[in-house]
């Protein structure tokens, strides 16, 4: 098993330019971003879409590196993505699945068959070229060199602890420091974008 | 009202509309309804097609395309819009994306006549509980309303349907 603050320390020095779609490992990952500015944090607009938005990114800006830290259950609510992604073939997609097997911000329900799916021979067989599975720190950190190097659709799938969360939501401690809205204009701006709308209005974000 | 649809909808149509509204990609799940705008649309260079496996994964597909600076539609039928509703309501509404969403509009007729069951029947009150504003296009003569969607989707900062209302393709014949 990997810790997930583990995790996203391994991938922060080949970070570069990419965007990174941050997904459950937000928290950790804005500890350690040297690049807010590109980084998406999302919170939870519609769970199950995270990989389908990325792929939107990733097909925007071919020129980008697109790097998501996508879930397990997230990715189970909509496995129909993976073919999808495939088939478009984005050279600068890096899929990254923490499998904590179980539903930790609802207090750790057990996803379905949570301990034996493998979801690098899904993505291999949904037609990602490259397809990695690890559970622990030593060699996933080893490899990733050599798999950011990789053309993509990349997909690697790590056994992480779960961090479950059982508060309800309105007590849990808030590491946002800016609005959805704020993010997703920083990102376009960033781009050389001028956006068409204030994105993310809707969504209340509370921050710290 | 009369109980023929008059002209058609011609999907050469369509597709003038959705280039002069400068649209990059077609975020699909072929329908019954809207089939008949396939090949045209995969042989336009212009366009470039993203075929899903669900509905709902449309619209969070769609709104990476958006933050990334390009202008998508999707098309798809009514039964994937109640499929999609809550990637609908989080990845368009909540990301406020102005997205048209062209809608094959199954079971839908001049005389009104459907089944308890009929898709139909839910289409227009779940747009409406959604707050989502939409437009019905039966055939060329509408096909301005396209350009009226993407309008709207633009200055309201939200998805705008388009209800593709052809009584001659698909399930509606």
């Amino acid at each position: 098993m990997i810790e997930v603050s583990e995790m996203v320390r391994a991938i922060f020095p080949y970070r570069g330019d990419a965007i990174v779609v941050s997904g459950r490992a937000s928290r950790h990952w804005s500890e350690i971003s040297e690049r807010p500015s590109l980084d998406v944090a999302l919170g939870d607009p519609g769970m199950g879409g995270h990989a389908s938005f990325a792929l939107g990114l990733a097909i925007a800006q071919p020129d980008v590196r697109v790097i998501l830290f996508d879930s397990e259950g997230d990715l189970l609510m909509n496995l129909g993505a993976m073919p999808t992604i495939a088939e478009q073939e984005p050279r600068n997609f890096y899929h990254f699945v923490m499998d904590n097997e179980c539903y930790a911000t609802t207090g750790g329900q057990p996803v379905p068959n949570a301990k034996r799916i493998q979801y690098d021979v899904i993505a291999q067989a949904c037609g990602y070229p490259s397809a990695f599975s690890y559970d622990e720190i030593q060699s996933f950190s080893r490899d990733l060199e050599y798999i950011l190097a990789l053309p993509g659709p990349v997909f690697v799938t790590m056994k992480v602890f779960p961090e479950i969360e059982n508060l309800p939501i309105g007590q849990r401690v808030r590491w946002q420091t800016r609005t959805l809205e704020e993010n997703l204009r920083d990102l376009q701006t960033e781009l050389g974008l001028s956006q068409r709308a204030p994105h993310g209005r809707n969504m209340r974000v509370v921050k710290a | 009202m009369v109980d023929k649809q008059e002209g058609g909808l011609s999907p050469v149509r369509i597709v003038e509309e959705l280039k002069a509204n400068d649209i990059t990609h077609v975020v699909w799940l072929p329908d019954s309804e809207t089939n008949f705008l396939y090949q045209l649309l995969e042989s336009d260079p212009a366009l470039s097609l993203i075929v899903v496996s669900r509905e709902g994964q449309a619209f969070s597909t769609a709104a990476g395309l958006v933050i990334g600076g390009k202008k998508p539609v999707v098309l798809i039928q009514n039964t994937g819009l109640l499929e999609s509703g809550d990637s609908l309501r989080g990845w368009g509404i909540g990301l406020n994306m102005p997205i048209v969403v062209m809608v094959g509009y199954r079971g839908w007729n001049r005389r009104g006549v459907t089944s308890e069951a009929e898709v139909a029947l839910f289409t227009e009150p779940m747009l409406n509980a959604l707050g989502i504003r939409y437009y019905l296009v039966e055939n060329d003569s509408d096909a301005d309303r396209i350009g009226v969607a993407f309008a709207d989707a633009e200055r309201l900062g939200r998805p705008v349907a388009i209800l593709v209302g052809d009584e001659f393709h698909g399930f509606n014949r």
